[in-house]
């Protein structure tokens, strides 16, 4: 067996056939955009991981105030948390039937996405309301300040993702499927994903561990 | 060399390009996964099914888990060749997050050992 055919087994594409690789010219726009979007994501969660840091170091000093085991109710993050996996679930469906031009399914995953992950604002926010009204507010001590950043910060992601989901779906119903508007969907659903995958960070770090 | 007849393209990440069959089913074996690592998770912090020192470990495994499986099921990160790019750029993340988290963790454990407590501060000027 020479080096090349090894080569060509390991890799099963051609080298000189694989645009990743350098052959075969430029790679499509689509390609491109994605991949830029995907190292935007990544330096997301890169500033994600410093309010993780954060949290991880301020969650014991409660200054003599309430504690994450008084605070948090592990009923509505397990409602919270099926929520979001829902909606990263019909994000999905949604992004495949527009991928297969199919406007009227992807209007409604759209629409479920939407209400799924407005469920889930609505009831963080309240948790907040809640948190604060009974003096436990990010003033309180450091620990509630980083608890605040941390999951307020994925909050305020989730509403920008939920107003870029109607602005998406606006221009969907005016301007069909073209090809730019499944690039902005394409980015968006990987937007949608990545904010579910910091969430199991949060509900594990944040809820079960200062719960448990 | 017959000569090229088709160019491979790189794989944008968040799609299934060459399994356009497949892709419902790899969304509700995602979901389904996902579901059950969160019931696991829950169950494992509020009962002693684990011995109780090593559940935060487990809920550590189950998180790396569930990554995993949105990784794969959701974003589609396979380890296909056609991938390389998106996955190297993934691995750089991990790097970087391992370091902030880890790194801060054990800076801080550190400062806190060597750091006078504030009682014992006054005791020793009073």
């Amino acid at each position: 067996m020479t080096t090349e055919t090894l080569d060509r087994i390991a890799t099963a594409v051609p080298t000189e056939l694989a645009r990743g690789r350098g052959g075969g010219g430029p790679a499509s726009k689509r390609v491109v955009v994605a991949y830029g979007f995907w190292i935007f994501i990544l330096s997301d969660i890169i500033m994600f991981s410093a309010l993780f840091a954060a949290y991880a170091v301020l969650a014991g000093n409660t200054a003599g105030g309430p504690t994450g085991r008084e605070l948090f109710n592990l009923h509505k993050v397990f409602i919270e948390t099926l929520c979001l996996l829902l909606s990263s679930y019909t994000c999905g469906l949604g992004a495949l039937s527009a991928e297969r031009r199919q406007p009227a399914r992807f209007l409604f995953f759209a629409a479920l996405t939407f209400v799924l992950g407005a469920a889930f604002v609505v009831i963080e926010a309240t948790e907040f309301a809640g948190m604060v009204e009974q003096g436990a507010g990010p003033t309180r001590s450091a620990f509630l300040s980083s608890f605040f950043t941390l999951v307020g910060t994925h909050g305020a992601h989730v509403t920008c993702g939920l107003l870029w989901l109607v602005y998406l779906t606006a221009q969907v119903m005016v301007k069909g499927l073209t090809a730019p508007v499944l690039r902005r969907l394409l980015c968006w659903s990987l937007f949608w994903h990545a904010l579910d995958i910091v969430w199991i960070g949060v509900m594990t770090l944040v809820y079960l561990m200062g719960v448990g | 060399m017959k000569g090229p007849d088709h160019v491979f393209d790189d794989r944008s990440p968040g799609v299934e390009e060459y399994e356009p069959t497949a892709s419902y089913w790899s969304y509700t074996a995602g979901v389904g996964l996902a579901i059950l690592a969160t019931i696991a998770s829950f169950i494992v912090s509020q009962t002693h099914l684990l011995w109780p020192p090593g559940i935060p470990v487990g809920l550590v495994v189950l998180a790396f888990a569930q990554i995993g499986v949105h990784l794969v099921f959701f974003l589609h990160l396979g380890s296909g060749s056609d991938n390389t790019n998106n996955i190297l750029a993934l691995a750089f993340g991990v790097l970087v997050v391992a370091l902030v988290i880890g790194g801060s963790i054990w800076i801080i454990a550190n400062l806190n050992e060597n750091t006078m407590h504030l009682n014992e501060m006054t005791q020793m000027h009073g």
